[in-house]
């Protein structure tokens, strides 16, 4: 929680030597407080003084890095509770869990699947973000297991051992990336501490209470380990909500260092359904997922809830307005109109598309709405739709003057008609899905006609 | 010694009203039982701040005849019973629906207008052919939905069912009738928290009195503007417990209807092959969409396919679990 002028002006000096360039102590204190100067440009601020600030200043939520090969996966840093009072700032990584045991040529089989996997959302690429690559019982099975999942993918690695020798040799195995290391418990923790230091890499932490927890990762810290991921070990729906949604709030409303980190959750673990308690993890405060296994018909609907999800909600996703071609229309192709919200873009475009029909598709600016919204809201109507028609010279490419309206907006259709005198308005459904068939049936009768 | 931990708690001042849809034979109806839906006193399943006397209600929808356009997925699973209501009403309450949300279509099977008379005809089956408690939503187009919903209403007097589709511009024909014949109204508005309490105060002015109101925040499917749906809900949710009264109504939403109008669960084909198996996925993103907005508020949720129904029901089973 940052701290106010007044607050830092107590830890400061309060001599007033003017060293810092700033005329008295507490003008140095507002300029700080308005992030306009750096501590380190008062020479006197004691040690004590120094420590404070910095914790003062640092977020509630820890940032915590997973690296490989230029590909970060970066956790923490949250603000809210509610994804409306700002954003939700970093979509928690989703990894795919590996079993040693599989042996190496599984693994090869399996990780370079799920590596490859690349699905497109409105325009979007997304996949699963690594792997967690779960040990046997001896470090040279880890190290050939962690050596297989490289080899088939350049994806960030989550380490899963409980033996801290098997993680070190693990770690020798991982080296020159940054892993995150899963996991140090009430009994092993010093042993892990060691070994995620010399990886220079994050530690997860396991307990089965939140007082428990904390005081571990508060006898870590003061091993000199700060890059810490919680695992509450709340495994079931209704566990994992209350957990989840405590160490959120304790972060953020009572800057409760101990347990300010971003949480692993393991779905898959409970006795549940995986998808659905995974929709729930990140909705609800996950900082890392690690799913069971690997199928595009989960994986799917899970990145685009995340997606969906992490959406800054002051910034609708738009696209142009303007006038899109699609498969290459002529004059004699239906001119099609919608707003610029680019999910409702992207799902006529990939209608029409899908179908073969050309089309002109005129996209209005709706300010990013959707077609009910914006209509309702007053941003999709008559006077936007003829204008976008006129603006974007719709007049000057096709060779009729037919304009197909959302069927969510049919009321339109007489003000429209004033609005673009000369123009037949044609009513089309009220979903993109039906475009196809409403073309194929009603633009072949004006065709025809 | 462990760290003691003091866990934030919220001391909220208000709550969410309770409604009761059906009403049993001693009650003026003939329904076998009745659902009450709302009452929460803290934010979805965090027992830890609040009461949560209800889990949320899971309806199934019907229509009053076969649909044209539902996705070939959802005629497999429904099979023969499609081809009537009163079946169809049968197998979703076998399903393990809490309550059923009947739609009427725009027209009948031969592509004439529906009418009254069968609007009349089909509900008088559906309410025989089960026992659970019923919504009778009209087309969605304002004229037709007061020509059909007014004899509805009359038709199953007392039987507390949920009628609409109520919205800004269409709102007083169908409260009236709901009025006359004790009925509840869902009352619709699109994605936006002011316009939901606004609509709610309209239909309080008329007389109708709070305890029959459920709003309807709207929502889209995954991946077709869910966001938007789901922080109205936990919106509406946050002002309701911090005591506006006017948004204390429990909210319905319709997951099924959206998500299946989604190319992602609609069709098998000529789809990416990275959207994955189409069955497995298509039930996924029903069941998604309806499990994230139950996180964000909903108190009665609507499906379409009873693998969904059944994924979930145990999903709300174990959230009211109190810890």
């Amino acid at each position: 929680m940052a701290l106010t002028g007044l607050q830092i002006y107590k830890l400061l000096p309060q001599t007033n030597c003017k060293e810092c360039g700033q005329p008295t102590c507490l003008a140095f204190a507002m300029k700080l407080a308005a992030k306009q100067a750096e501590l380190k440009q008062c020479p006197y601020v004691t040690e004590q003084a120094k420590a404070q600030l910095e914790a003062a200043s640092a977020p509630p939520i820890r940032l915590v890095t997973v690296a490989s090969d230029g590909v970060k996966i970066e956790a923490g840093n949250e603000t809210v509770l509610f994804r409306h009072e700002k954003t939700f700032y970093h979509k928690p990584g989703l990894f795919i869990r590996v079993k040693a045991s599989d042996g190496v040529e599984a693994i090869k089989a399996q990780v370079s699947k799920a590596s490859a996997y690349v699905v497109d959302y409105v325009g979007i690429k997304l996949g699963v973000d690594g792997f967690a690559v779960e040990a046997p019982g001896d470090g040279a099975g880890f190290a050939a297991a962690i050596g297989a999942v490289r080899e088939a993918s350049r994806k960030p690695l989550i380490l899963i051992a409980r033996d801290p020798d098997v993680m070190a040799e693990g770690v020798k195995a991982a080296q020159g990336i940054t892993p995150l290391l899963y996991a140090a418990d009430e009994t092993n923790w010093p042993k892990m501490v060691e070994a995620a230091k010399s990886a220079r890499a994050p530690l997860a932490v396991r307990a089965e209470s939140l007082e428990i927890l904390a005081t571990l990762t508060a006898d870590i810290k003061k091993a000199g380990l700060e890059d810490l991921v919680l695992d509450p070990m709340a495994r079931g729906y209704g566990e994992s909500l209350t957990a989840l949604t405590q160490i959120r709030r304790l972060a953020l409303k009572k800057n409760f260092r101990a347990l300010g980190h971003p949480v692993i959750t393991f779905p898959g673990e409970a006795n549940a359904d995986e998808m659905v308690l995974a929709a729930q993890h990140i909705a609800k405060y996950a900082g890392f997922v690690v799913l069971e296994a690997f199928d595009p018909a989960t994986a799917y609907p899970l990145l685009v809830l995340r997606q969906n999800i992490f959406t800054d909600p002051q910034k609708p996703i738009q696209v142009q307005p303007g006038l899109y071609e699609i498969n290459s229309p002529n004059g004699d192709a239906p001119v099609m109109v919608t707003t610029n919200f680019s999910i409702t873009y992207f799902a006529v475009n990939n209608e029409v598309e899908g179908s073969g029909w050309p089309g002109w598709l005129v996209v209005a600016d709706a300010e990013g709405m959707s077609v009910l919204t914006a209509w309702a809201a007053g941003k999709f109507d008559a006077e936007r739709i003829a204008k976008a028609v006129k603006n974007f010279n719709v007049e000057g490419k096709a060779n009729h003057k037919r304009l197909i309206i959302p069927g969510q907006v049919a009321v339109l259709s007489g003000e429209l008609e004033e609005a673009l005198p000369g123009w037949e308005i044609m009513v089309g459904p009220k979903e993109a899905v039906d475009l196809p068939g409403y073309l194929k049936v009603m633009w072949k009768q004006k065709q025809g006609a | 010694m462990p760290t003691v931990v003091e866990i934030p708690r919220e001391k909220w001042t208000g709550r969410v009203r309770e409604v009761t849809l059906g009403a049993t034979t001693a009650q003026g109806g003939t329904r076998a039982k009745t659902v009450t839906v709302g009452g929460e006193g803290t934010l979805p399943f965090l027992h830890f701040d609040g009461a949560i006397p209800h889990p949320p209600a899971l309806a199934v929808e019907i229509k009053d005849r076969k649909p044209d356009d539902w996705s070939p997925l959802l005629y497999e699973v429904w099979g023969e019973a499609m081809d009537d209501p009163g079946d169809w009403a049968h197998a979703a309450e076998v399903a393990g629906a809490d309550l059923l949300i009947l739609t009427l279509s725009l027209t009948t099977a031969d592509g004439k207008p529906n009418t009254p008379e069968n609007a009349r005809a089909v509900v008088r089956k559906v309410l025989k052919a089960t026992g659970l408690p019923l919504a009778v939503l009209g087309p969605g187009q304002a004229e037709r939905d007061n020509e059909l919903i007014v004899p509805v209403a009359e038709e199953a007097k007392g039987e507390r069912l949920l009628i609409g589709v109520c919205e800004d511009k269409n709102y007083r024909t169908i409260v009236a009738a709901a009025m006359a014949n004790d009925h509840l109204v869902s009352s619709k508005t699109p994605m936006d928290v002011n316009l939901a309490k606004q609509l709610v105060i309209l239909i309080h002015d008329m007389g109708m009195p709070l305890e029959r109101i459920i709003m309807d925040p709207t929502t889209g499917a995954l991946g077709y503007g869910i966001e938007y749906g789901y922080s109205v809900m936990e919106r509406l949710r946050l002002a309701a417990l911090q005591g506006d009264s006017m948004t204390q109504q429990p909210m319905i939403v319709t997951p099924g209807e959206e998500a299946w109008k989604a190319k992602e669960s609609k069709v098998g084909e000529g789809v990416p092959e990275s959207w994955g198996d189409w069955k497995r996925r298509a039930l996924n993103w029903e069941t998604l969409t309806a499990s994230s907005l139950i996180h964000a508020g909903a108190d009665v949720v609507v499906l379409r396919h009873p693998e969904t129904l059944a994924r979930v029901k145990d999903m709300a089973a174990n959230l009211m679990k109190a810890r």
